[in-house]
């Protein structure tokens, strides 16, 4: 009895003091949570630092944006949320809007209007895909490939890495179903369009699997984006699929013998979520934020420092060259047109059903 | 001595009796022990022990889907789901009203991410399902507001159902709160400024049910007031509903007229199980039905059945499908890995332990410090390092084709397999196992030794018979670390295990970061623990925990 009392009277305090802490740094401060490295350096140029000298407010980076959703989870648990804005594909944000944890936006009050006044619905367009998501890039997942290793003939389409004959050696994927189940289907001969439909059934996993078994020797599994930049650099792989921001950086930066495969690269997003359970002064300096860091003249700056196309149709004129490489970055977006002529789309709602079904088959596959 | 024990008990200097006296100082004693000991022990409870006893809790608890689907489930309890037949009406009923209250709390989709968990497809068939309930209520609507205006205010309907000065149903209330306040983890207490009618309850049983939980959760958690609030869409579904039967005969007050007017009218409305069908085919069929029956439970077994690659379904436990069974079959590899990894390090390990006790001082010191060195580097650089030295491009292969011993097109695979992983963390995993050894050897007197010499041993007698006996418990407490650290590896088994080297705790990682199947992580997490302890019980029972010793 005596004890619980004790128990309970320490975790009160506990609480009160965090809470009070909480409470005053919110003034002046604001934790953004993001991906890290390059691309949370992108985030700092384009939108933090203007921010911070627009509104003197104190932005703190987190880069958890990889455990995003369970830790929101079990912040929203403990009832003390210290993300204020948090950085996450647009599968995470289905799944932290599903589970409540991530707050609706209206797009139309709550963000910018283009320069012309497009409303911010129209001017995403089909890219707000959950009433909790603020689109900031499009991103594909594609292949890279050694120049000195595929001889005469460089692949052209995604079907050569199920090619092992023509350009032999090891091949990285991602160690996970998505993507790579539909490159199998599409290279078995599954028109785009059916992918979903074909996928969903026991027979089309099975038939996916089957396809990927063709080379299973001959991959690497990947779990970590650096992984196949790595790969590629050190030869150990002739192709390995990765994001398309990475491979330019090992191109462009790094200037490794090292080309892109623009063919049926998987397009994704990433974007902004803001979490439930802020504090109403919390809630609204986020929201200043957002509506401040998607503008189109912002979203256009991101690209400036990575190779990541902005979400809104209308930042897409305003790309420029790389800040610091002085290279014409229009060329290298996943949403250029000349890029863009053969891209895959990748459909949420099937996987946010199916995911962990299909992992639970493909991980027995891999362990088989 | 004889005369104190003829005259009663024995006094302390005091004059109370000794045994009092020395009862109470030894549990002022005891008490101060325990308050010095407080500080650390509440530490360990609150960071420690807690977490992990509520982070296993989740393994059996199960009450979202009676906290979300309350009423549902109770319809659902005498449908037999064997059959194969669509549930009865009612069951679609309860279903359309639990589920309005979820979606407008936004926990349907929870419940949805829940249930997927067993079936897939049930996460979208709630998430588009909850964005569709609306269209009922907006179809019943329309006729309603032309047949009387009054009808779109809000006041008309609290009228109606408000008791005022009448007799109130204070007990649909309450179950009322305790349904809001289950569904949204919080509580639902405080002034509603409602109290439903006992009169209409009678009369118009579902419609005042709605309108009693929409009054709780409208002021409890929106903090607005029900009576001048517009009640949201499921309401004019319920109310034309109820009116189809019910018998308003026995009712009076000015709301009378207005019923009837609407009863009269008999405002068309199709069934609930037509408007489910309509929302999504899936409904006509029984599988989701038949998932949230058998998951309905506030307890479930169904993690820990899921843990062992088994399922819980209509017809009682059955094995997953073949092709989806990976669990016990990493659990196994964990365990045999582990005991590999353990192995190597006992073979590494104990020479350097015996090097180290038997050097002089001095080398020893800087051999000590060679062995400590990695844990001063992180262990993702220690393991990205073998990355390095291990892969067919790395290290190791390029000397071996340098040297002529492997053909440069046939490099060896040492890496992202069973063999890479072993590698890398007996390597990590060594330093556990050589410092226990060293300080178990240190306390072996090296005179045993030559006294077995002198007399006639051989070296390798006198080391097996009179040495290594002693070491033992130094190699229990060695392997007991490295053990058990080994099979709660994660980091390592991702980077370097490739398909065939990872362990089950990765899949504990997937779940709870990745699929946020938290009670399957929490099942399998049990599962280890308990294997765990299992395992060091049967040591304790084969070798004697007393034999291990840390020095």
């Amino acid at each position: 009895m005596k004890l619980t009392k004790t128990l309970m009277a320490t975790t009160a305090l506990t609480v009160a003091a965090g809470m009070v802490s909480a409470d005053g740094h919110m003034a002046s401060e604001m934790t953004i949570v993001s991906w890290g490295g390059a691309y949370s350096a992108s985030q700092k140029n384009a939108y933090h630092d203007p921010y911070s000298e627009m509104t003197g407010v104190t932005i703190i980076n987190d880069d958890s944006s990889a455990e995003a959703v369970a830790k929101l989870r079990a912040m929203n648990e403990a009832g003390n949320v210290t993300w204020d804005v948090v950085d996450v594909v647009a599968a995470d944000a289905i799944r932290l809007c599903d589970e409540g944890l991530a707050m609706e936006i209206d797009a139309d009050t709550q963000l910018a209007a283009a320069p012309d006044g497009t409303p911010a619905s129209e001017d995403f367009g089909d890219l707000l895909v959950s009433d909790c998501f603020i689109p900031q890039i499009v991103y594909s997942t594609t292949f890279g490939y050694r120049t000195d290793l595929v001889g005469d003939t460089p692949p052209t389409s995604v079907c050569a890495v199920f090619d092992t004959e023509a350009y032999p050696g090891k091949r990285s994927l991602e160690k996970r179903p998505i993507n790579n189940m539909e490159w199998a289907l599409i290279c078995d001969g599954v028109a785009k369009d059916d992918v979903y439909d074909v996928l969903e059934t026991d027979e089309g996993q099975q038939q996916a699997l089957d396809k990927l078994a063709t080379i299973k020797d001959d991959v690497i599994w990947w779990s970590a984006g650096a992984d196949t930049p790595q790969l590629l650099a050190d030869g150990e792989v002739v192709m390995g699929s990765t994001y398309n921001g990475r491979l330019f950086s090992v191109i462009e930066e790094q200037n490794q013998p090292v080309a892109m495969l623009w063919d049926a690269q998987v397009f994704d997003l990433d974007g902004w979520i803001i979490p439930t359970g802020l504090s109403p002064e919390r809630q609204a300096r986020a929201l200043d934020y957002i509506m401040f860091a998607t503008d189109t003249q912002r979203l256009a700056d991101q690209a400036k420092w990575i190779s990541y196309g902005p979400a809104r149709a209308s930042s897409a004129p305003l790309v420029g060259q790389h800040a610091e490489l002085g290279i014409d970055m229009a060329p290298h977006m996943p949403t250029d047109p000349e890029n863009a002529k053969n891209t895959f789309l990748y459909n949420y709602e099937f996987w946010a059903d199916y995911r962990d079904d299909i992992d639970a088959k493909f991980q027995a596959w891999l362990a088989q | 001595m004889a005369d104190t024990a003829a005259n009663g008990p024995v006094l302390a200097a005091d004059g109370s009796p000794l045994k009092r006296s020395l009862g109470r100082a030894l549990r002022r004693q005891k008490l101060r022990a325990l308050a010095l000991v407080a500080p650390l022990l509440i530490f360990v409870l609150i960071t420690f022990i807690f977490p992990i006893a509520s982070m296993l809790f989740r393994s059996v608890q199960n009450d979202i889907v009676s906290n979300t689907l309350p009423y549902t489930v109770q319809a659902l309890a005498n449908w037999d789901a064997s059959t194969g037949d669509l549930p009865p009406e009612q069951v679609f009923e309860a279903m359309y009203f639990d589920m309005f209250l979820a979606a407008e709390a936004k926990r349907h989709t929870r419940l949805g991410t829940r249930l997927n968990y067993e079936q897939t497809g049930v996460s979208s068939l709630f998430r588009q399902s909850g964005r569709k309930l609306d269209d009922l209520g907006k179809d019943i609507e329309k006729p309603m507001n032309r047949l009387n205006a009054a009808w779109k205010d809000g006041e008309t309907w609290y009228s109606i159902f408000d008791a005022g000065t009448d007799s109130a149903d204070t007990q649909l209330l309450q179950v009322q709160r305790n349904r809001v306040a289950a569904l949204t983890d919080g509580p639902a207490s405080g002034d509603v400024n409602f109290a439903p009618s006992a009169a209409m309850a009678q009369a118009l049983p579902t419609a005042t049910r709605a309108y009693t939980a929409w009054a709780v959760y409208t002021a409890t958690q929106d903090g607005k007031d029900p009576a001048t609030t517009d009640p949201w869409e499921a309401l004019p579904v319920a109310l034309v509903h109820d009116l189809k039967t019910a018998d308003l005969s026995g009712l009076n007050g000015p709301a009378v007229d207005l019923l009837t007017e609407l009863q009269a009218a008999n405002i068309e409305m199709p069934t609930f199980a037509g408007f489910f069908a309509d929302m999504d085919e899936d409904w006509a069929t029984a599988t989701p039905w038949q998932t949230i029956q058998t998951h309905s439970g506030i307890y479930t077994s169904g993690y820990f059945l899921n843990a062992v690659d088994a399922q819980k379904t209509p017809e009682g436990i059955a094995w997953q499908p073949e092709d989806k069974q990976i669990l016990l079959t990493l659990f196994v590899r964990t365990l045999i890995m582990s005991l590999a990894i353990t192995g190597s390090c006992i073979l590494l390990g104990y020479p350097i332990a015996w090097l180290l006790a038997n050097l002089p001082m001095r080398q020893a010191n800087v051999l000590l410090i060679l062995v400590l060195l990695p844990f001063w580097t992180s262990l993702l650089v220690r393991t990205s390092a073998w990355k390095v030295m291990l892969q067919q491009q790395g290290v190791i292969n390029d000397v071996l084709v340098w040297i002529g011993l492997v053909d440069d097109a046939e490099r060896l695979i040492m890496i992202n397999n069973q063999f890479g992983t072993i590698v890398a963390m007996t390597h990590i995993l060594l330093p556990f196992m050589i410092l226990p050894m060293y300080s178990v050897m240190q306390t072996i007197p090296p005179s045993y030794l030559r006294a077995a010499k002198s007399l006639g041993a051989t070296n390798w007698t006198a080391f097996w018979r009179v040495y290594f006996p002693q070491s033992v418990p130094g190699i229990g407490a060695g392997s007991i670390l490295v053990f058990i650290l080994a099979i709660g590896y994660y980091i390592t088994p991702e980077i370097v295990g490739g398909t065939k080297g990872v362990f089950i705790s990765n899949r504990i990682a997937y779940h709870i970061s990745s699929s946020l199947n938290w009670g399957l992580a929490a099942a399998l997490g049990s599962i280890l623990l308990a294997a765990v302890l299992i395992l060091y019980w049967a040591y304790d029972r084969i070798v004697g925990i007393d034999n291990v010793k840390l020095g």
